[in-house]
């Protein structure tokens, strides 16, 4: 029997909630309540007694706050609305809520649910109900997401009778069912079909190669002799699928390139990007002193710290589920990379998150392709989904920023990234390095296999449609993954693993079929796994992308240990198989064969894709600013939706657990400037700390993507080091996201550009990242962000999240932008050149074109090493690294960032040609530091500086007012409260 | 009598402010600081005896489902509600912060744990701006106040972090009790220093700005905001601009609670 708890708030409490539904209704539909209350509801489908029953109504309901609804009789609602989850849909609260009941009994319910759904009475003024379809779209609009939840609408008179409601209850069967796909005997019009009708993602060469391969006499007669069908069966399919992804295999960055220069009319070939411009470089980067300790071989790069600790970092992107379920995919993004951290070396620590955005813009009010979220839907979701899971996971983020552009209105990028900390010495061996042996068990732990995410990989190796799968998204479940976080490394401290993974795309096709490549072969059995609820079949057990699931390999005489511990800890974990030297990925479930996978087939068998590139088109002008009303532009430029503060909203993440945080994401007096990097300790008695700092800038690549990728290099190097990195201690992760660059006639006609813009950006990061100090360690690459809806395509521009990772040898010397002291010296490192290409002030006012900003090809290292020098003596008081919004908006976040004020002598600024006063503040050359120092460490300063000529440009004034001084007069003067009030009033990102 | 303070601090359940925590106890020179899984406590209850100070710490028990706090103390309640008894009656001490404040509310141990019947007198709710804020508070200190942590401390600067945070008491008569008891420990302060209800200041919207709360004797204490990441005077938003003006103090303000209660057990509890 079902029985049902609705709790209601006391008559006297005022309902918040309900209050925040009735806004949103009257905002976005045409309903105008006067009121709406908020109730929950627990359909527990749990055996209890009355009187245990009794027991968990104390429990649920608060005495001081709420209390039981248990008749409708006398209630006038207009109508109700009940949001609940689609069947199957992960249930985090109803989970708890079972626990609950367990803890109340004291028995435990393996087969019981409680499902949660949210009520909302709604009470109209007038009297005439607008009909039922109309309701239900307007709730869908508002309240809930039609990929995952269900509204059920009640009229007043259905509400009035209720007594039961219905419930989500997955109704699968048990009937395992292994297929035979005859591939050897597909022609190519079957083979394409197979590959629609299974979400394979598979060009016709891979399925061809798949054909050669089940049709070889040796394959066949291995297969016979082993008592298997000489057909692959499914599981086989979909696993070579998974494995051979765009998401997992990165074909295009493995590809073979032809890259035509259209303007030197030369043909050159790139045999793997991949290889000879990210990993290559960082190889040679190696070969002289520096501070990675793994790089490429696992699920982060990992560099040296201290004698105590290694770090890591990884950032991914979680771009196609969080346009589907912003929410949810937006959570499985941040505790998804959290894993892979979890999943590195012997098992690191996530000690600091980060995430990024680049979505359309928040006001957009425009019509909509259908299939698409309104941005601001996409962005609320996507920010409470990462909020939930970093704030439940308790790991601090660093770094958050958005980005906004129409083109991101088909696919929002999502990046969400993670610094593990790792021991440098664990049991006697180094912390960073795994191993397996034969005869090791391959164990899961974790969560349970359910029918989410399967596709996952596949799915987003695809361009975005109508008819992309639902499966294919999913939610996370933070505390889950917090208990299995904290049980493997208690696991670890007590050596009872030896190597660990996550399951993130593919899940254990991916995560098995990698670690098996140690020992070369494994052996699963499917009909172990713990699963969700019944009705899977064992392809799905295979590659199903449940969440909060890592693998891990058990030496045979620690498995006792690590499982009591594990039941100790209350999370779940099976033994599921164990690895071998067969040469085979062999899977069964019960005595049924289900999968027998060569293992070099499943690795190595992918043809090398061959595509053609064309350099990307030249679209740099010489245009500037001219003349510009400085008071205007720069106020322009505080408002603009990329700059204006959104401090309010960032707040709603965690920036301080772990009480470690020392530049945080905020900096200031209050209200607050965002910060260019963050501060973090790993512990509370040593002042060493890690720094983290990033460039993107996709404006910059439109125009050139060569000297876009150069420049974001350039400022994520300059801000770190700015900040305090030390510029022998740092490393990179390169996060392409690329809109489709495989060239098709008539779905993709100028695909050839867009390779060929990839070409570029990679040739500048080969050339740059090593060349300052940041060697590529991790990346990622998302290369089919189009999406395709009401026969519109729209593609995101070209973007590359360039992000560093450094060591702060000692916190206290960090530098903040606001000035310290009246009379210091206001200083300019770098020369200004016309380069508003891309830049905010072009954007602010629509303008196009422009020269794109970059370094030279010797760069700006020199400078900044002995900027650093300077900085660790003590020479320095306060620094700020000039980027989007030029010289002008930097002083202006100084003066905002502290008390004081600065005078600002334009005259006094090096600059490469003549410029206007606004093209010479607004400009965004690269290789630029403003800083202050104390008149009387002048002279040792200018003395270790003089090969790079640093400009005295003004003081520090005790006003608090930044005044702009041409010809020892004053042009222009901005107070502290009319710039903060520009900052904060922004209209477009509120 | 002068003993060596003992500390248990409970982790598991999606808690996680154990490190910080456990630093702060130790820099305030307790003597031994344990880290106790709640399925190890529940287990065995003996740690209870030994220690002198419990320590409830913040995190997201349960991921904060059907309330904050609620999944955790029904948990405790059902499995450890005579040790945890036994433990008030001797007159040890509790100190619940965050999420470990909403459980020990939502367990009827604050604002009257002298009964330890576990009657729920108040709760801790949701936020009134509907959501989760980080952002450092002023808080001011009851002086006439028995809480043992905050003796002699006249106001602190604290990073505050919680959705729910808004107290709320059953009736007039609980509220009235706790004002006359002076067990209304700290109040959240706007600019003019004053108990504030107003956001940001107030992240939470509480009726007359209250922060924490201690039982009649002091020594059951629970708080919204986290003093154990304020152990460092280098974690304050302000602290390299006042370390270059050479004004940054030695310790960080959260420091100071964590050393009254050890100073506390260390004469004798």
């Amino acid at each position: 029997m079902t029985r049902f708890l609705e709790i209601k708030l006391q008559p006297m409490r005022p309902d918040y909630k309900g209050g925040r539904v009735l806004e949103e209704l009257r905002r976005h539909t045409p309903l105008n309540p006067v009121r709406v209350e908020h109730r929950r509801l627990y359909a527990f489908d749990v055996p209890l007694t009355n009187e245990e029953w009794e027991g968990c109504i104390r429990e649920f309901v608060d005495p001081v706050l709420e209390e039981e609804a248990r008749s409708h009789g006398g209630e006038t609602p207009s109508f109700v609305y009940r949001v609940g989850f689609l069947p199957g849909v992960t249930d985090n609260e109803g989970r708890t809520a079972l626990e609950m009941a367990s803890a109340i009994t004291g028995r435990l319910f393996e087969e019981g649910h409680v499902y949660t759904s949210s009520l909302y009475l709604v009470f109209l003024s007038r009297q005439s109900l607008p009909e039922k379809t109309f309701l239900e779209q307007w709730g869908y609009t508002v309240l809930a997401n039609p990929l995952i939840q269900k509204i059920e609408i009640f009229t007043q008179e259905e509400w009035k009778r209720l007594h039961a409601f219905s419930i989500p209850a997955v109704a699968g069967k048990d009937h395992i069912r292994v297929e035979e796909i005859p591939v050897a005997s597909l022609d190519e019009n079957e083979l394409q079909n197979l590959n629609e009708e299974r979400h394979l993602a598979l060009s016709l060469d891979e399925l061809r190669a798949i054909r050669a391969f089940y049709s070889r006499e040796e394959v066949q007669k291995n297969r016979q002799a082993q008592g298997l069908s000489a057909n692959p069966y499914d599981a086989e399919i979909e696993m070579l699928a998974q494995t051979w992804s765009e998401h997992c295999k990165h074909k295009i960055f493995a590809s073979r390139i032809t890259y035509t220069d259209s303007v030197l009319n030369q043909k050159t070939v790139v045999d793997s990007l991949y290889k000879t411009m990210i990993k290559d470089p960082t190889r040679r980067f190696m070969e002289k002193k520096n501070p990675i300790v793994s790089v490429f071989e696992d699920n982060a790069g990992v560099i040296a710290f201290n004698d105590s600790y290694h770090i890591c970092y990884k950032v991914e992107t979680h771009n196609s589920p969080s346009a589907l379920d912003p929410y949810g995919g937006a959570m499985t993004g941040i505790v998804g990379v959290n894993r892979d951290i979890l999943g590195t070396g012997k098992g690191a620590l996530p000690h600091i998150n980060v995430w990024g955005y680049c979505f359309g813009p928040p006001d957009y009010e425009a019509a909509l392709p259908s299939g698409l979220l309104p941005p601001r839907r996409i962005r609320e979701g996507v920010h409470r989904g990462v909020i939930d899971g970093g704030n439940q996971s308790g790991i601090p983020y660093g770094r958050g920023w958005e980005l906004f552009d129409e083109r991101y209105l088909g696919k929002p990028l999502v990046y969400c990234g993670t610094v593990g900390l790792l021991p440098r010495t664990l049991h006697g061996e180094d912390g960073a390095f795994k191993s397996i042996s034969c005869g090791d068990i391959i164990v899961m732990a974790g969560g349970r296999i359910g029918k989410d995410g399967i596709h996952g990989a596949t799915f987003s190796s695809r361009r975005l449609d109508e008819t992309s799968p639902v499966q294919a998204v999913q939610i996370g479940d933070p505390i889950t993954q917090k208990m299995m976080t904290d049980f493997l490394i208690e696991a670890r401290d007590k050596g009872l693993f030896k190597a660990i993974t996550d399951n993130g795309a593919g899940g254990l096709a991916s995560s098995v079929g990698e670690m098996a490549r140690e020992t070369g072969g494994a052996f699963l059995d499917l009909s172990l796994a713990p699963l969700k609820y019944h009705g899977l079949q064992p392809w799905e057990v295979l590659i199903s992308e449940a969440q909060e699931r890592m693998t891990l390999a058990v030496a045979p005489d620690k498995l006792d240990d690590f499982l009591a511990l594990a039941s100790r800890r209350e999370v779940l974990c099976t033994a599921l198989g164990h690895f071998t030297d067969s040469g085979f990925f062999h899977a069964v479930h019960d005595n049924r064969p289900v999968c027998f996978l060569e293992m070099d087939f499943l690795h190595d068998g992918l043809p090398q894709m061959e595509l053609e590139a064309l350099s990307p088109p030249q679209n740099e002008t010489d245009a500037g600013l001219g003349e510009q009303d400085l008071q205007t532009l720069l106020h322009t430029l505080l408002r603009f939706r990329e700059i204006a503060s959104r401090e309010t909203l960032y707040r709603s993440y965690d920036h301080e657990v772990k009480g470690l945080s020392i530049v945080k994401p905020f900096t200031g007096l209050g209200p607050y400037i965002h910060s260019d990097v963050s501060v973090t300790a790993v512990d509370y008695d040593s002042f060493e700390a890690i720094l983290l700092s990033e460039g993107i800038n996709p404006w910059y690549s439109d125009l050139n993507p060569y000297k876009g990728t150069a420049a974001i290099i350039d400022e994520a190097v300059r801000k770190a080091v700015t900040a305090g990195a030390d510029p022998g201690h740092m490393a990179g992760l390169d996060n392409f996201c690329w809109p489709d660059p495989v060239y098709h006639p008539e779905t993709n006609p100028d695909g050839k550009e867009k390779l060929g813009a990839l070409v570029e950006s990679c040739r500048a990061l080969a050339h740059f990242a090593p060349l300052y100090g940041a060697p590529c360690i991790s990346g990622k690459d998302s290369m089919k962000n189009d999406a395709f809806l009401d026969g519109k395509k729209i593609s995101i521009p070209y973007t590359l999240l360039f992000s560093v990772i450094a060591k702060v040898n000692d916190y206290r010397n960090t530098m903040t932008p606001a000035p310290v002291k009246e009379g210091d010296i206001l200083y300019i490192l770098g020369i200004t050149a016309k380069e508003l290409g891309g830049s905010a002030a072009f954007r602010a006012l629509n303008k196009k074109g422009g020269i794109v900003p970059a370094p030279s090809r010797e760069g700006f290292m020199d400078m900044y090493r002995a900027y650093h020098q300077c900085a660790e003596e003590g020479m320095i008081q306060s620094a700020h690294a000039p980027s989007k919004g030029g010289l002008a908006l930097s002083l202006a976040l100084q003066t905002l960032a502290g008390p004081l004020g600065l005078d600002v002598d334009l005259d006094a600024f090096p600059t490469d040609g003549d410029l206007s006063d606004t093209d010479l503040l607004f400009s965004e050359s690269c290789g630029r530091i403003l800083l202050t120092v104390d008149p009387e460490q002048a002279a040792f300063f200018e003395d270790a500086l003089s090969s790079f000529t640093p400009a005295r440009a003004g003081r520090v004034n005790k006003e608090g007012l930044l005044r702009f001084l041409k010809n020892e007069k004053e042009i222009a003067a901005f107070s502290k409260d009319s710039l903060m009030q520009s900052y904060q009033r922004s209209p477009h990102v509120s | 009598m002068s003993l060596k303070p003992r500390i248990l601090i409970i982790t598991g359940y999606g808690l996680n402010c154990q490190k910080e925590s456990a630093a702060a106890f130790r820099h305030a020179g307790a003597h031994d600081v344990r880290l106790i899984h709640l399925h190890d406590l529940i287990t065995d209850p003996r740690p209870l005896d030994s220690a002198h100070l419990l320590m409830l710490i913040g995190g997201f028990s349960y991921g904060d489902h059907v309330a904050a706090g609620r999944a955790f103390a029904t948990r405790l309640k059902y499995s450890l509600a005579t040790p945890f008894k036994k433990f008030i009656a001797d007159g040890k001490l509790i100190l619940g912060v965050c999420n470990g404040f909403q459980i020990l509310m939502k367990l009827g141990l604050l604002p009257d744990s002298g009964e330890g019947r576990f009657i729920q007198k108040a709760t801790i709710t949701e936020n009134i701006c509907g959501r989760f804020y980080d952002a450092w508070v002023h808080l001011k200190i009851n002086p006439l106040s028995p809480c043992i942590y905050t003796k002699g401390l006249p106001s602190l600067e604290l990073p505050s972090r919680h959705g729910e945070g808004r107290i709320l008491f059953k009736d007039d008569t609980v509220a009235a009790r706790i004002k006359e008891n002076h067990q209304d420990v700290l109040h959240y302060t706007g600019p003019d220093g004053k108990p504030t209800e107003d956001f940001p200041y107030n992240p939470n919207g509480t009726e007359g700005g209250l922060a924490g709360l201690c039982n009649s004797t002091g020594r059951v204490f629970g708080l919204m905001p986290h003093p154990e990441a304020a152990i460092l005077p280098w974690t304050h938003p302000q602290a390299l601009s006042r370390s270059r003006r050479g004004d940054l103090p030695g310790k960080g303000e959260g420091l100071a609670l964590f050393v009254n209660a050890v100073d506390f057990i260390r004469h004798g509890l």
